[in-house]
């Protein structure tokens, strides 16, 4: 087996407690949720903490609640198995719970957090393998190397966020609560990630993601998840699709959103899909028409790279399908979109 | 062969089986599921070190020099090993020794072992690697095997001046040429089969201890215990009585645990080095870079036949990438093209095969080992033929099925062959004959056949003793206990030579106790490869329970004073046939066997006969048995996304008598699962820096639950005259159809020839696209 390595395991009592434990610490702190990405990580020398705090004790932070005002507030160590299943989240933000019950397996799910899910590391075929592996190959931009292995003669790092919850949340409009030394504030998630592979968070590393809030929803509200990948489970998106689609009285599109995932750093909007969908009906002709010119000029905005695991070619000429599909299946009131 | 090696098909004791036939579970079942079960790295002794190994991070190199001094001196390390200390080339086939424990001054893959380590802990080991300090000059590293077979220069294995070449085999039976002359319909193409790795669940792992004495004892993961041992031996030039191996509880091999290893050998010097017992756990990625898996093979293969699609000749030409080593790549060259003679009647053959070394991990024996990939190729060629010849896929395997009692066109004997039956079989349960051409778009049927041997006649070293042993030991108490040299690799021999003892015996099986692989304990069996070990280790357990058998009647029809034939032993007593009133416990007539006679006990073994053609290799792939299999699965093509879903394989597989039916449905659905999981989704990939693509259970992709379709095992049982009580066996031969059987069964679906592995969606969507346009033209 792969050994851990050695570490300090502190368990906070309280978001304060574990705050002034991070910021003590500095870069030798790594926070730890359910540990499904953060220990696979640690076992490959990509982060070596000397003293990783875990969440677990703080019991606040795995609530999950719908507010006065219909907001649902999800806790940071709340786990993927207990979102996914939850019969509120399934009937009223379908495309978050569908995309929670899609990552990795059933076990990983009742360990990993939403938490975690959101502040997941970005993914790539050369950086995640053992240090062995990496340093076989003179390592890579994102740790310990000066070379991209995807793009010749890049300048930055590309590897991919590979999080299913994020394009969902970024769908719905979701706000995270970040609690660091100079206490608490928001951030749309919306502008938490970028385009950087390195590190594609926008938060400083000394805060820690306290909850996620999630807007209420519309009684026409319609959202769905797809996902491309090998296997019927365990696996890391190849591409992820996050639906909405806001239905007025009529039954017509008044409003929609599609994100897609597994392609760069930052989960991807598609531009003007919105326009293209407005005043279309799901289930008439119109809507069909639309929703194959949104997946066609999705096929020319995205440009899968090398990053993750299998053919770039592949995955860009299933780009359209993916798009079109999990549209169909929101518009339907069905999904999940899987396997493609 | 002799008297002792054929018992019949018949039960031992006239009318019914009461053992053989259920479906008991195994021995070592509930062992295993509860945990209980102790494997390799379930073992721990006092003062225990642990050893890593350092790997080359080079595909291809000069190692410069080597220096362990900073190493040692770390705190907690208690010994450090390079290739000098072992310098003893190596190879399971004594022909081929061209590898080392350790690198003596080359290392050839990006894994290649290069120094080992033991310490105090494997953090501590860890940490020494990284202070061992290696120069190497970098080579040419070959990646290509069409580049290997043209270039010579550098040669990875420079003493054997072949350049880089590792076995060349070309064997002609009947005219070939002639016969596609003459031949109503020729089909040419080329097939491409990628590599695959057995992926068992539990990691290779050894323990050693070297004693005060100088016993060395070895508990290792292996798979055939007795080369492991006779390996040690030469290598740590210890003399062969001195060392002990042991195979403890297995868990998974599928021929990946059949060569003997450098963590096995490393374990062993450095336990001797330090004198405390050296454990040494593979991770995961270490077992991908071992591999030793499915070996590459880009094969052309020319098939005709006549217009009723009788075939004429076969003519095969294969490259096949060896990867570093030899391992068995002399059996696996013999192999791509000896095991194809069957179930069908070729008329003309002829195969030239061509192994070639490159710089990555060392290809070896994976279940089916060397005729999984000319399988594929033939049967799709096959059903390509029935195509042009206007015949069913079904129809073309009857017409050209071989029969039973006859010889393959290369000189092997063929007894027992329920071919036909399987075709029967799946025709019936897919409903073939209402769906197979008539599913609606994107659906459809695909068949395929195959044979595989019981075990060969080769000895992998050649020597006159019997392939098998075993020793019976009967206890006071009722127990029977047998030791034997087979090795128990989760497929179930032990549980089976405790079914056949019993039977022969007239005992409960549960109680006979099975102790195997242990060169101390246990008579040498070869080991569970070729899937020989209930055919040859089953055959010795019968001859070794009737002697066994012969005395204890004999003891106690003495004792009752009446004619032997009229004791009989059953449902663990011992009866007088003529007096109702008459009976004994097993443990009261062990008992007065004893008294009347010795301590009691038996031996058993098994040979083959002389079989196989009369040429170079003619005994390579000679088996006492052939088994036979018959697939149809059942596919959806989404045309949109490429993606293959098999909804239902059909499995059809004549494997002798079954003697324990449910483990016989278990291997069968095991292996169509492998086999599925090779074409669809499985690849052991090399990139372009020499470097496994992905070493992990993430990244290698094997099917998960919800990727396996619904198997149905459909067991043929056609008694062989040389197998216990008729079996033959069901570990290997039923994965073979699975893999073109889907090639098939996606043209029925949507009219496209999937000929090169695995078939991914992109594939499906490139073949697709490219078939568009011919059928737009042909105006459909
Ligand atoms: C085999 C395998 C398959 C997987 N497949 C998928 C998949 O298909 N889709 C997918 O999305 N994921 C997948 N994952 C990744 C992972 O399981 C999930 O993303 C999971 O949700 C991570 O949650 P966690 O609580 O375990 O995270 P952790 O491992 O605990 O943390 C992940 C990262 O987030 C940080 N972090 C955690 N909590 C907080 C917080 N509250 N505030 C700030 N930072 C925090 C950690 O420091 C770490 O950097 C897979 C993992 C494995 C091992
Ligand atoms: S994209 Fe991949 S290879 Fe390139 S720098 Fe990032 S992790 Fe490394």
């Amino acid at each position: 087996m792969l050994r851990l390595p050695a570490f300090e395991l502190a368990r906070p009592q309280t978001v304060e407690e574990a705050v002034a434990l991070v910021a003590e610490h500095g870069e030798a702190a790594a926070v730890l949720g359910g540990g499904t990405d953060l220990l696979p990580n640690m076992k490959h020398g990509l982060v070596t903490p000397r003293v990783v705090v875990s969440l677990a004790s703080i019991p606040e932070l795995d609530a999950l609640a719908v507010a006065e005002d219909g907001t649902l507030v999800i806790g940071a160590t709340c786990p993927l198995a207990v979102l996914a299943s939850d019969e509120r989240v399934v009937a009223g933000w379908p495309a978050l719970a569908q995309a929670a019950g899609l990552v990795a397996s059933p076990q990983l799910r009742n360990s990993g957090t939403l938490g975690g899910n959101v502040m997941l590391d970005t993914r790539c075929r050369w950086i995640n393998q053992t240090h062995f592996w990496r340093k076989s190959l003179g390592f890579c931009l994102k740790k310990d190397g000066s070379e991209c292995h995807v793009v010749a003669g890049g300048s930055r790092c590309v590897a991919a966020a590979s999080n299913d919850s994020a394009p969902a949340l970024m769908s719905l409009g979701a706000v995270g609560v970040f609690a660091g030394p100079g206490g608490r504030r928001e951030l749309p998630l919306e502008s938490l990630w970028t385009t950087d592979g390195i590190r594609n968070k926008r938060t400083d590393p000394g805060e820690l993601l306290v909850e996620v809030r999630v807007p209420a929803t519309a009684d026409g509200h319609r959202g769905a998840y797809g996902k491309l990948r090998d296997r019927g489970s365990i696996d890391f998106p190849l591409l992820g699709c996050a639906v909405r689609l806001e239905l007025d009285e009529t039954g017509a599109v008044g409003g929609a959103d599609v994100v897609l995932v597994a392609l760069q750093a930052r989960p991807a909007r598609l531009r003007r899909c919105g326009e293209q969908l407005g005043g279309t009906t799901p289930g008439k002709a119109d809507f069909t028409a639309a929703a194959a010119a949104v997946a066609e000029a999705a096929r020319r905005q995205a440009r899968p790279l090398a990053n993750v695991p299998g053919d770039p070619d592949y995955r860009h000429a299933m780009v359209p399908v993916l798009v079109r599909r999990t549209l169909e299946a929101a518009g339907g009131g069905g999904g999940p979109v899987h396997p493609l | 062969m002799s008297a002792r090696d054929v018992h019949g098909v018949e039960p031992p004791w006239g009318d019914a089986f009461s053992v053989i036939g259920k479906p008991h579970r195994k021995v070592d079942g509930l062992a295993k599921a509860t945990g209980q079960a102790l494997y390799a790295d379930d073992l721990t002794l006092p003062g225990m070190l642990h050893a890593k190994t350092l790997r080359s991070p080079h595909a291809h190199a000069r190692i410069v020099s080597v220096d362990t001094s900073r190493a040692e001196a770390l705190e907690g390390v208690h010994g450090v090993i390079t290739g000098a200390d072992l310098p003893t080339p190596y190879g399971v086939i004594p022909w081929t020794p061209d590898e080392h424990a350790l690198a003596v001054d080359r290392v050839r893959f990006v894994g290649d072992e290069v120094a080992a380590v033991a310490a105090v802990d494997e953090d501590t080991a860890l940490a020494a690697l990284e202070l061992i300090d290696v120069t190497y000059e970098p080579l040419h590293a070959f990646l290509d095997p069409h580049e290997a077979a043209e270039r010579g220069e550098p040669a990875i294995h420079p003493a054997r001046k072949k350049g880089n070449v590792s076995k060349h085999v070309e064997l002609e039976f009947g005219d070939v040429e002639a016969a596609l002359a003459d031949a109503d319909v020729v089909v040419e193409g080329d097939y491409f089969f990628h590599g695959t790795t057995h992926a068992p669940i539990e990691p290779h792992c050894a323990l050693a201890r070297y004693s005060a004495d100088g016993l060395l004892t070895v508990w290792s993961s292996t798979q055939i215990t007795h080369y492991v041992h006779r390996t040690l031996s030469a290598v740590l030039g210890l003399p062969a009585p001195r060392i002990r191996v042991v195979q403890p509880c297995l868990g998974g091999a599928f021929g990946g645990k059949s060569d003997p290893f450098s963590f096995e050998l490393c374990a062993a010097k450095l336990a001797m080095l330090t004198g405390r017992p050296v454990k040494m756990l593979w991770t995961r990625e270490e077992v991908f870079y071992a591999h030793r898996g499915r070996h590459p093979m880009h094969m052309h293969y020319r098939t005709g036949a006549d217009a009723s699609g009788r075939l004429r000749g076969v003519d095969a030409r294969i490259l096949i990438d060896g990867g570093a080593y030899s391992s068995f790549g002399l059996v696996t060259t013999y192999y791509s093209g000896q095991l194809l003679t069957g179930p069908y009647d070729f008329p003309s053959y002829r195969f030239d095969s061509t192994r070639v070394f490159t710089n990555k991990p060392p290809c070896g024996p994976k279940r089916g080992h060397g005729s999984v990939q000319p399988r594929f190729a033939f049967e799709v060629q096959l059903d390509e033929l029935a195509e042009r010849v206007g015949l069913d896929g079904i129809e073309i395997r009857r017409v050209n099925f071989q029969g039973s009692d006859t010889a393959t066109v290369n000189g092997q004997r063929i007894t027992s062959n329920g071919f036909a039956e399987c075709l029967d079989a799946v025709e019936r349960a897919s409903g073939w004959k209402d769906r197979h051409g008539k599913l609606p778009l994107g659906r459809g049927l695909g068949v395929a056949g195959s044979m595989y041997i019981t075990g060969t006649n080769y000895p992998v070293y050649p020597n006159e003793m019997p392939q098998a042993g075993i020793q019976l030991k009967v206890d006071r108490s009722g127990l029977v206990t047998c030791f034997t040299g087979g090795n128990d690799i989760g497929q179930g021999s032990n549980s089976v030579v405790a079914y056949l003892v019993a039977e022969e015996l007239g005992m409960d099986h549960r109680d006979v106790r099975v102790v195997a692989a242990d060169t101390d304990l246990c008579p040498v069996d070869l080991g569970a490869y070729s899937s020989r070990v209930t055919f040859m280790v089953g055959n010795a357990a019968i001859d070794a329970a009737r002697k066994l058998r012969g005395a204890i009647v004999g003891a106690v029809a003495g004792e009752w004073a009446v004619p032997a034939e009229r004791v009989r032993m059953v449902g663990g007593a011992v009866l007088d046939l003529g007096d109702p009133e008459r009976a004994l416990t097993t443990a009261e007539a062990f008992q007065l066997a004893e008294a009347r006679l010795d301590t009691l006990g038996s031996t058993g073994s098994y040979n083959t006969p002389p079989l196989g053609g009369d040429y170079r290799g003619g005994s390579i792939g000679a088996s006492p048995a052939y088994s036979f299999t018959a697939h149809v699965v059942e596919a959806e093509v989404d045309v949109e996304t490429g993606r293959i879903t098999v909804s239902d394989a059909w499995i059809a597989h004549d494997c002798g008598r079954a003697l324990n039916p449910m483990l016989v449905a278990g291997q069968m659905e095991g292996s169509a699962y492998m086999g599925m999981a090779e074409a669809l989704l499985e690849h052991h990939e090399v990139n372009r820096f020499g470097l496994h693509a992905g070493p992990s259970l993430l990244d290698y992709r094997i099917p998960t639950s919800v990727d396996t379709p619904e198997l149905h095992a459909l067991i043929v049982e056609s008694l062989d005259p040389e197998g216990p009580y008729g079996a033959k066996e069901a570990g290997e031969g039923p994965l073979h159809p699975a893999i073109p059987a889907i090639s098939n069964a996606v043209f029925d679906a949507v009219g496209i020839r999937l000929r090169h592995l695995p078939f991914t969606p992109a594939k499906v969507l490139a073949a697709l696209a490219e078939r568009a346009p011919s059928a737009a033209g042909s105006g459909s």
